[in-house]
């Protein structure tokens, strides 16, 4: 398969699908923090992740209208605002979610799996019966328009690069929260032993509930972030939501570093992968593999070794 | 005591009569074979509930990739059909006659090999339940054996639903892609489109379906079933008595990978067509919710759950298609949060008791529910 | 991993040269233990000393990093559990983990050690040999009456009696109790005594126990426990007696 390209220009072909690689692994990266805190943590499956970036999204697309109509000379930045807003809506739901349906099933994931899944099928609707079936997408300030050209054969994006910098942007912001804030290791010591941190007189709901909210909120900013680079559709979220599962997954669940290691992994190989087979047997090859590497290491790729 | 040991007890007796009445008799004398038909393509749904029954409801082992073996099943039944209604000369415009249209459209010139053995009947009817059975032990034996369960098989499963779907519908030359495999017409010579031949085929499905009943029902009154029911609620006791827990698991999962081939193959013996949009992510969780409505533990259960589910969309699909998805949305919390032991749970609190004194039953059922009413917290075992 | 030849045959269980690490910890450092027939052998020892651990070990729960555990000449490190319990080995968890969904005639039922494989298990009959065996373990454990009751109704003591008798009713060899008294009141401690001191002919159990009252009722050896060694072992009362020990445990 390579025999018909020369040299430099493989080259350029594996710099142009890497760099096509790195703005999916944004997107899996921002998607999986936010799934890497319920589900690592927590241990929550939350099958209406996708619906909470979703929701993210359409925040943007309405501030993306309204700024255009009511403060065109403030356009430039309105994204900044999208995404604090798309923050705290997101996290608003996750609020109000956990409280009334998740906090009722923290012993029964499976159980709390068929209802998100349910809560997922209800925003989609409402998401269509709002927003309408078609994909809506955003208009970008002039700023984030046009791309930079490296060589003659490579341009980059320079939407793609700015929705990268946010996403290091925003990992470096979880791994603050979880590791070094306060809550984060409230959500840890409320995760390994629930009692003995309620006895030490964490208020354990109200951790739940931050964490939970906190984690969706982080979809919220990406579904912003995802608006730059695609359109939005009500059920845009569900087409990744196996994919960031197995991302979390695969990156071994209680590991922040693991699941932007098996982001990256994932993403290069489909992206790479895509230029040379069509973008279907791509995604199944990739896929499989995961699959097939979590039968054989169900613990996935970073995890300790604990004594039980 | 010892009455745990016979097969059926009388309330068993009663609810296998009722669901053959049902079945056999009520829906065939009082709708048209437009929905009669309609009624039994929902009942092949119920083979994958009955086979959900086994193997989360009892097993706690939820899958949420059943489609993937009710799709083999009904792809193996359509690949047949398929290549007997591409004759030389049926097909004689193609460019290469004798093989499916949507082969020809996508430019093959023969019959990929893994098609040949289905112009075979009896290689057929094997493969329908040998093939997702197959598929099925390699998927559990890589898993159970490792010891991976709870939200991880959840979760593994859902990707291979995906990825299979994918590969459907990327391999269109192979597979016919989206649109499935259609425009099956007769089955060794018998036209199965006629309303009388949709008749024989809606009583051939209601018969396996009672034979597939019966045959859960044995497995779970024997020591097998209970013995499921233990390792949903402490797995490692079971272990230390000295059982390989995994080969448990296997086996009910195995079953009800047969079970929802079969349901897969007869859904394509009355349909008339399949296609992936049977295999993948949606319809599987979906088939879950049919178990789920019914009772995760009743049998019986399963299937008037399916049938309801199903006439429910149907009826607010032609009505309100917009109500639909919150309907179905609601279903899933509601049962969850709500209704936990579905169908039959309302049966055990309202209707049991007046059928127990019909009956003559002093006690209650000795161990008809090896579960209380409670969802046992150990049937969604945290996620280790 | 090391195979260690064994250098006495003579005990039902022999525990050399055992270690076991979690990243660099070690759990249970270089500890040799034996038990003999028809022994009834206590561990104790502070927390974190490495008793459940030894347990774990010896069932297969946790796997050895190095040395050997014989029983009746078999290696045991290598086994999976069912075939460690199948050899004759019986092991109590600390919870009592039995069935909840089924009654007291099921949960002694599922443990008799026939059709322990999937087609034995389709085919398993409740005949009168099963019957009478369920009937005499739950007398045994004081729950003949009680047999048609679904388990999660017992009390604390029960339920940990119910398991014992799901052991028992395998007749294994080597029956090993994680803090059977547990939770425990009095009268309940005095029945699990006698219990422990009826169901001692002809197999060996190995206690880990906190209650010192209780380890003086039934030990006829202890073992004691402490950083993944053996501090101290013999009779209760030259345990008792040794410094080492009261400095680090009873001393407290």
């Amino acid at each position: 398969m390579f025999a018909d390209y020369s040299w430099s220009e493989l080259g350029s072909i594996f710099a142009m699908q890497g760099f096509a690689g790195l703005i999916l692994f944004s997107v899996f990266v921002l998607m999986a923090l936010g799934l890497a805190i319920i589900f690592g943590q927590m241990g929550v499956i939350n099958m209406a992740h996708g619906e909470f970036m979703i929701l993210g999204a359409y925040v943007t697309y309405l501030c993306s209208n309204f700024f255009s109509t009511y403060l065109p000379a403030l356009f430039g930045i309105y994204f900044f605002v999208a995404m604090i807003l798309a923050f705290f809506a997101s996290g608003a739901l996750g609020a109000l979610v956990e409280w009334g349906l998740i906090r009722h099933l923290y012993k029964r994931p499976l159980d709390t799996l068929l209802a998100t899944w349910g809560l997922s099928l209800i925003l989609q609707q409402a998401y269509r019966s709002i927003f309408g079936a078609r994909e809506v997408g955003v208009s970008l300030p002039s700023w984030l328009l046009g791309s930079w050209p490296l060589t003659d054969l490579i341009e980059i994006p320079i939407n793609g690069l700015f929705v990268m910098s946010l996403t290091f942007l925003i990992a470096v912001g979880v791994y603050f929260l979880m590791f070094r804030s306060r809550l984060g290791m409230q959500t840890r010591a409320v995760v390994q032993n629930r009692v003995m941190a309620g006895a030490v007189g964490i208020n354990t709901e109200r951790v739940d509930r931050m964490t939970f909210a906190i984690g969706c909120g982080i979809a919220g900013v990406a579904g912003s972030a995802f608006t730059m680079i695609g359109s939005t559709g009500p059920t845009a979220g569900q087409l990744y939501i196996v994919d960031t599962f197995l991302i979390v997954v695969f990156g071994g669940a209680a590991s922040l570093l693991g699941t932007i290691a098996s982001a990256f992994t994932i993403s290069q190989a489909q992206s790479t992968m895509e230029f040379f087979l069509s973008g279907s047997m791509a995604k199944v090859l990739t896929l499989l593999t995961v699959v097939g590497i979590l039968m054989l290491r169900p613990e996935g790729l970073f995890s300790l070794k604990i004594r039980r | 005591m010892t009455s745990g040991n016979s097969f059926l007890t009388r309330q068993e007796l009663l609810g296998l009569a009722v669901v053959s009445l049902l079945i056999l008799v009520v829906l065939p004398a009082s709708v048209d074979i437009f929905r009669l038909n309609l009624i039994g393509k929902y009942l092949t749904y119920a083979f994958v509930a009955i086979g959900l029954v086994l193997c989360w409801g009892m097993g706690g082992i939820l899958s949420l990739g059943q489609g993937v073996f009710f799709g083999l099943g009904g792809y193996c039944m359509a690949m047949f059909l398929k290549l007997e209604a591409s004759t030389p000369e049926a097909t004689k415009i193609q460019s290469t006659p004798g093989i499916p249209d949507f082969m020809d459209w996508n430019q093959l010139t023969e019959l990929p090999w893994f098609w040949e053995p289905f112009h075979s009947f009896p290689f057929t009817l094997v493969a329908i339940v040998a093939l997702p059975s197959l598929f099925a032990f390699v998927i559990g034996a890589a898993m159970f054996k490792r010891r991976v369960g709870g939200v991880y098989f959840a979760i593994i499963t859902q990707a291979i639903a995906a990825i299979l779907t994918i590969l459907i519908i990327g391999q269109q030359g192979y597979t016919g892609g989206v649109n499935g495999i259609t425009d099956l017409r007769t089955l060794l010579g018998w036209d199965i489109r006629t309303d009388s031949a949709k008749y024989v085929l809606y009583f051939v499905n209601a018969g396996l379906l009672i034979a597939v009943i019966v045959a859960a029902q044995a497995v779970r009154k024997s020591k097998l079933g209970r013995l499921l029911v233990a390792l949903r609620d402490k797995e490692d006791r079971v272990r230390f008595s000295g059982y390989d827990v995994a080969n448990f698991k296997i086996f009910a999962f195995c079953l009800a990978a047969a079970f929802s081939a079969i349901g897969g193959a007869m859904f394509t013996l009355q349909v008339g067509f399949m296609s992936p949009s049977f295999v993948g992510i949606v319809p599987s969780i979906e088939m879950v919710i049919y178990t789920a409505v019914g009772g995760r533990l009743s049998i019986f259960g399963a299937v008037y759950g399916t049938l309801l589910v199903n006439w429910a969309k149907t009826t607010f699909s032609e009505t309100f298609p917009e109500l639909w998805l919150f309907g179905l949305g609601a279903l899933f919390i509601a049962v969850v949060l709500v209704f936990p032991n579905g169908l039959a749970g309302l049966y055990r609190s309202y209707l049991q008791p007046h059928v127990d004194r019909l009956l003559g039953v002093k006690k209650p059922a000795d161990d008809d529910e090896p579960a209380s009413d409670a969802v046992p917290e150990a049937a969604a075992r945290a996620a280790e | 991993m090391n195979t260690v030849a064994p250098t006495n045959n003579d005990f039902l269980l022999s525990i050399e040269k055992l270690t076991v690490s979690f990243d660099g910890f070690k759990a249970v450092n270089d500890l040799n233990l034996y038990v003999d027939e028809n022994e009834i052998h206590v561990i104790i020892g502070p927390n974190g000393a490495g008793k459940t651990t030894v347990l774990d070990l010896i069932c297969g729960r946790t796997r050895a990093t190095e040395g050997s555990i014989r029983f009746r000449d078999k290696e045991l490190t290598e086994m999976k559990e069912h075939e460690i319990v199948r050899q004759g080995v019986g092991r109590k968890f600390q919870n009592p983990s039995i069935y909840e969904d089924l009654t007291v005639f099921e949960n002694l039922e599922i443990s008799f050690p026939r059709g322990r494989d999937v087609f034995g298990a389709l085919t398993f009959r409740r005949d009168d040999e099963v019957v009478e065996r369920v009937r005499e373990i739950s007398r045994m454990v004081f729950l003949e009456k009680l047999l048609d009751k679904q388990a999660a109704l017992l009390s604390h003591g029960q339920k940990q009696w119910l398991e014992i008798g799901m052991l028992l009713i395998q007749d294994p060899e080597l029956l090993m109790l994680d803090e059977p008294v547990a939770g425990m009141s009095v009268s309940e401690r005095v029945q699990t005594a006698e219990l422990l001191n009826k169901i001692t002919e002809g197999r060996s159990v190995m206690v880990v126990e906190h209650d010192m009252k209780f380890v003086e009722d039934i030990a006829h050896r202890v073992t004691v426990l402490h950083q993944g060694k053996i501090l101290s072992e013999g009779s209760m009362a030259k345990v008792q007696a040794d410094p080492k020990v009261i400095d680090v445990y009873l001393g407290h």
